[in-house]
């Protein structure tokens, strides 16, 4: 069911896409988390900039009419942006998941690590 | 799993269907808040063909009923409905059931999950008396109809039914499709609900739902189904319990502040007995409920869940029983027991959200109103 997830990104099943750009990693959650969310009505982001994220840490949470749940990042590094529009009107993470939806910058502690996470072809057999 | 007549069509409008107490229904089109502001502000159409319909009928249908409803139903007018609840020998709440009553038969419309227990809890109720118990949930389907613009929509198809007053229905024939409407819902909002049989269905939806935005004045919402999602937000802002949330077979109705369903007297009357639960219920009566339903308001954006804590200065004083962000309030608002003596309106409690608290207030039930 549903598109292909987006090819220049890389993910966690537990449904947060990573993408690099410009030395940053830019951290979201999928089109398919969202569908399973419904409408995202509370978004909680934990770490402020300039604190750091391990690998597999929780750096937030996802509130919807469904659930709650809790957002990891596949990577470490250091906050460089939250994504304040997202806190303010979470609706845009379920209008645009991949774009003006996402959730936080890192600047990565070890650029090749995003590399580990799943290929969405991967992520896509997790929940096919 | 069970599919409604309606399958097809929730498919073809992109409906994100799930398992829902084991029948494959939408839980929404396209997003739930929508769906919920087109209710509140104009009307839609849900698919609730889920909902048990039991036909009974037969020699002793009054006195029976009377036995297995909390309310008194003998003194319904013909074509008329009336909300009970079905309760055990312990006071406890075996499903909250709208009770139809036809020219020669009635028809009680059952929660889907509960629906085979409350056939056994019939049949097992039977005892002497004679009648027949016939199970018409698949060869019916039902919809809703709910919203302000309603009324004014179905005035084209009919002028008696926006007539109707709450609670009343009435037999249309068109062709070979034969409807009862009835003045009812769940969701705070006027509107009305369908039953039809299910080989019409189909044809019953070209005469109730008008696709194309051209057809006519107030004739373009209508296309617009929603799911049950809404349907959930829907009632909680209209402070109307869900079974498995409110209501289970241990919380009895007068702590669900559902008292006006209970007839303490109708054993008073002619051809009467005293129904199931009367025992119980009795002494909960007497010595008062030793919990309530509440309407809790939250401060901060975030949302309470089923069996989330209530407190009061750090003590657990009662638990949620449903919560959402109320897509019409635009604040939290959440349905919880409380101890009876820390239920006061106004109240200050707080909600242990899992990792954190969060402060809110005891309000009155129902959250939304509409406006007459």
């Amino acid at each position: 069911m549903g598109a292909a997830s987006p090819t220049d990104r890389r993910y966690l099943a537990s449904h947060e896409w990573h993408k690099p750009e410009g030395g940053l990693v830019t951290v979201g959650v999928s089109q398919f988390a969202v569908d399973e969310l419904t409408d995202i009505t509370f978004l909680d982001i934990k770490k402020k900039v300039g604190s750091t994220v391990k690998a597999g840490e929780s750096f937030g949470e996802i509130e919807s009419v469904k659930a709650t749940s809790e957002l990891y990042s596949g990577v470490a590094g250091e906050v460089a942006a939250v994504n304040e529009a997202a806190i303010k009107n979470p609706a845009v993470i379920n209008q645009d998941p991949y774009g003006q939806g996402w959730l936080i910058k890192l600047k990565p502690a070890d650029a090749s690590q995003i590399e580990k996470l799943l290929s969405g072809a991967d992520y896509d057999k997790g929940h096919s | 799993m069970l599919r409604t007549p309606f399958h097809q069509y929730h498919v073809d409008r992109g409906g994100k269907m799930v398992d829902f107490a084991g029948w494959e229904l939408p839980i929404m089109y396209r997003s739930i808040h929508e769906e919920h502001h087109q209710v509140r502000t104009a009307g839609a159409m849900f698919d609730v063909s889920h909902m048990g319909r039991l036909k009974i009928s037969g020699r002793h249908v009054r006195r029976f009923l009377e036995r297995v409803l909390t309310r008194r139903v003998s003194d319904m007018k013909e074509l008329t409905c009336r909300y009970s609840l079905i309760c055990n020998a312990k006071g406890g709440v075996v499903d909250d059931v709208i009770v139809y009553r036809f020219a020669d038969y009635w028809m009680l419309v059952v929660n889907a999950s509960n629906r085979a227990k409350v056939i056994d809890h019939l049949n097992a109720s039977i005892g002497d008396m004679v009648l027949k118990i016939e199970d018409q949930t698949q060869s019916t389907a039902m919809v809703a109809l709910q919203g302000p613009k309603v009324m004014e929509y179905i005035s084209g198809l009919s002028k008696e039914v926006p007539t109707l007053a709450r609670y009343a229905f009435c037999i249309k024939n068109y062709l070979i499709v034969k409807l009862a409407i009835s003045r009812t819902g769940y969701t705070g909002e006027d509107g009305i609900e369908i039953i039809l049989p299910s080989a019409t269905a189909s044809m019953a939806l070209k005469l109730l739902v008008r696709e194309k935005p051209d057809a006519g004045e107030g004739g373009s919402w209508v296309s617009k189904p929603a799911g049950l999602g809404a349907r959930d937000t829907l009632r909680m802002e209209a402070g109307m319990p869900l079974y498995g949330h409110e209501l289970n077979d241990d919380i009895d109705p007068l702590s669900a502040g559902l008292k006006f369903a209970v007839s303490l007297d109708k054993h008073t009357f002619e051809n009467s007995e005293r129904f199931i639960g009367q025992d119980a219920l009795e002494l909960i009566a007497k010595e008062g409920p030793k919990r309530k339903l509440v309407g809790l308001k939250l401060d901060g954006r975030r949302t309470a869940r089923q069996g989330m804590g209530v407190l009061v200065k750090d003590q657990t004083v009662g638990a949620v029983t449903s919560g959402c962000l109320s897509p019409t309030l635009d604040y939290p608002i959440a349905m919880a027991y409380l101890e009876a003596d820390k239920s006061e309106v106004g109240g200050a409690v707080a909600v242990d959200l899992g990792g954190s608290k969060v402060d809110a207030q005891i309000v009155p039930l129902p959250f939304y109103k509409r406006a007459k």
